[in-house]
């Protein structure tokens, strides 16, 4: 049994997961949170200015920024 | 558009408030309450009782309900870095990256590793390694909370940098100075010890109430025994760093200190205010902005500089300058900062032009390795932030909420060691139950506690203001140019959000400590 560790962990978690009773509220919550906060905050009011921009090109960004304040 | 970025500032600011205080409302619990749980569980491991595995089980699963509904809160702060705080974000460089990829790479991962053996693992694997597991939760959460902590420090503390003109960013020339800065110790002695202390008078609070209803009795006598020691040389702790903390505060960030004790004249021999009136728009008249107060001669003296004759700046000094102690005046400050600016936009103005020759003699002045580039950014530099104020005054923080927060944070302290003393003592002497006046204060005392942390918070980050990197950065340049309304409606959103979140955790622990622990076996 190569793998015998990994399906030992794989089956640790399931047997955890299926025996458990307040954690599937938990899970739930744990579930809408993390959609809300990356579904719809990040992809609709989370624009990154710097995203996407290479290092010097961020940098003229903020010197400019900087100065112009 | 100038009228609008304003407003995103302030708008920027009160969203990172909300967070931030939201977060916090989370993390001192599974701080503390992981701690507690693994001597708990360290107790079943020695004793082998079963009654210490079902307090265990019963304690963790609080826990369990206070790091899932947390878990992740910090990563909205994360991301508001990266989104209403760009500027800033990018001139803090890898400084502020490298302890968060550490917290994230390091402790996150040992604490979300293990707390799956923690929940899962009763019965399947050995004892000793799921004691291990529990404590490795418990040292992975306070591992988190201190690089959170020393990337704090370091905003309050800027050491341990150099900026590099051609990226515009500080960067890192010494982990260990920042890591190791006297800010970023006590920061972290002084917060932790905190989070132990609520999580301490959590768990005393919870007890009191199965106490006071005449149930589940021997696991509150207990944990109450157990808590409230643990609880006591926290807060005493708490009461030393806090301590601690105001001297190396009186150094680094003297502003801080004056307006959290509406100090405005300075004076050798300072006394301490123990409580006062503040004026509500924190101006002096007559030269005292606290009137019908009581004062301890010299205590702020020595409390700031281990000497009772010590001079202590009030905010006059500190605004407008005092030769005689050699502290150089606001004005003074921006005028260097102004010059660092200048240069900073006459760099730009070289590289737009491709003008080489500018670009070099501009970079040699910022390069801190030549006597006169290390006088460069020692005399001028050094107040760069300075350079976007428009009057001096602006460098004075809300008075009134930092001598506010300061006294309730303070007094709720003392207030704590003498509850928890004599929750130990009455306990001990087997006469708590009999207290029902005591057991009663014990529950309310935990809203208290929550409330001395939050108040700890704003004296630490409204204190800064208006830096957001003291000295360097005011938050009015940090902010990302982005529209006010999408950051408006963003607050509202995460005020429902939160608020939903803390009201599921408020409702779902009560129900779980009404339902009290799990059956004894039989």
């Amino acid at each position: 049994m190569k793998f015998g560790w990994a399906v030992r962990i794989v089956r640790f978690y399931i047997e955890g997961f299926r025996s458990m009773t307040l954690g599937r509220t938990l899970w739930a919550v744990i579930l809408l949170k993390l959609f809300i906060m990356f579904a719809v905050l990040r992809l609709f009011f989370f624009p990154d200015l710097l995203a996407g921009k290479s290092d010097a090109e961020r940098a003229d960004q903020v010197l400019e920024e900087l100065t112009d304040k | 558009m100038i009228s609008d970025y304003l407003q995103t500032v302030d708008w920027s600011r009160a969203q990172f408030a909300l967070t931030a205080v939201y977060h916090w409302f989370f993390v001192p619990l599974t701080l503390g309450l992981g701690v507690l749980v693994a001597i708990m569980e360290t107790l079943y491991y020695r004793t082998g009782e079963e009654f210490w595995r079902r307090t265990t089980r019963f304690w963790m699963r609080l826990f369990g309900i206070n790091f899932a509904i947390g878990v992740a809160t910090g990563l909205i702060l994360e991301f508001e870095f990266g989104t209403n705080w760009s500027n800033y974000s990018h001139f803090v460089g890898d400084i502020f990256g490298a302890p968060l990829a550490i917290e994230g790479i390091m402790a996150f991962f040992l604490e979300t590793t293990f707390i799956a053996v923690m929940f899962f693992g009763w019965g399947k694997v050995s004892r000793g390694f799921h004691l291990a597991s529990t404590w490795l939760t418990a040292l992975g959460a306070n591992l988190s909370a201190l690089w959170i902590l020393v990337a704090n420090a370091w905003m309050q503390h800027p050491v341990g940098c150099s900026f590099n003109l051609q990226t515009v960013r500080n960067e890192m020339t010494s982990f260990w100075d920042v890591a190791l800065s006297p800010v970023a110790v006590n920061k972290f002695l002084h917060t932790v010890t905190s989070a132990f202390t609520l999580a301490a008078l959590f768990v005393v609070g919870v007890s009191a109430w199965y106490l006071l209803r005449r149930r589940e009795e021997r696991m509150a006598r207990k944990s109450i025994a157990l808590a409230s020691a643990f609880g006591l040389v926290f807060a005493l702790l708490t009461a030393a760093t806090g301590d601690q903390s105001g001297a190396v505060i009186a150094r680094v960030q003297p502003m801080k200190l004056a307006a959290m004790e509406a100090l405005y004249e300075g004076g050798q021999g300072a006394p301490l205010t123990v409580i006062g009136w503040v004026r509500p728009d924190g101006r002096p008249v007559n030269g005292e902005i606290v009137r019908y107060k009581i004062d301890i001669p010299r205590m702020l003296s020595v409390m700031s500089f281990r000497d009772a004759d010590a001079y202590v700046p009030g905010i006059r000094d500190l605004v407008y300058g005092n030769a005689k102690y050699g502290i150089m005046s606001t004005a003074e400050k921006m005028a260097r900062g102004r010059v660092a600016v200048g240069e900073l936009a006459r760099y730009r103005a070289a590289k737009e032009a491709d003008d080489r020759e500018t670009m070099t003699a501009i970079e040699a002045e910022f390069d801190a390795s030549t006597p006169e580039g290390e006088e460069f950014l020692r005399e001028y530099f050094a107040y760069f932030g300075y350079g976007y104020l428009e009057s001096p005054e602006q460098t004075v923080p809300n008075v009134p909420l930092l001598f506010y927060s300061f006294r309730v944070m303070v007094g709720a302290g003392m207030f704590f060691i003498l509850l928890l003393a004599a929750v130990w003592w009455f306990n001990h002497r087997d006469r708590l139950a009999e207290k029902r006046w005591l057991l009663r204060l014990c529950i309310w005392t935990i809203p208290l506690a929550y409330l001395a942390s939050q108040a700890g918070w704003a004296l630490a980050e409204a204190g800064r203001q208006p830096w957001a990197i003291q000295d360097l950065m005011p938050v009015s340049v940090a902010a990302s140019r982005i529209p006010s309304a999408s950051v408006c409606v963003t607050f509202f959103l995460f005020l429902a959000l939160f608020s939903a979140l803390l009201a599921a955790e408020i409702g779902i622990m009560l129900r779980q400590i009404a339902k009290g622990p799990e059956p004894e076996k039989e």
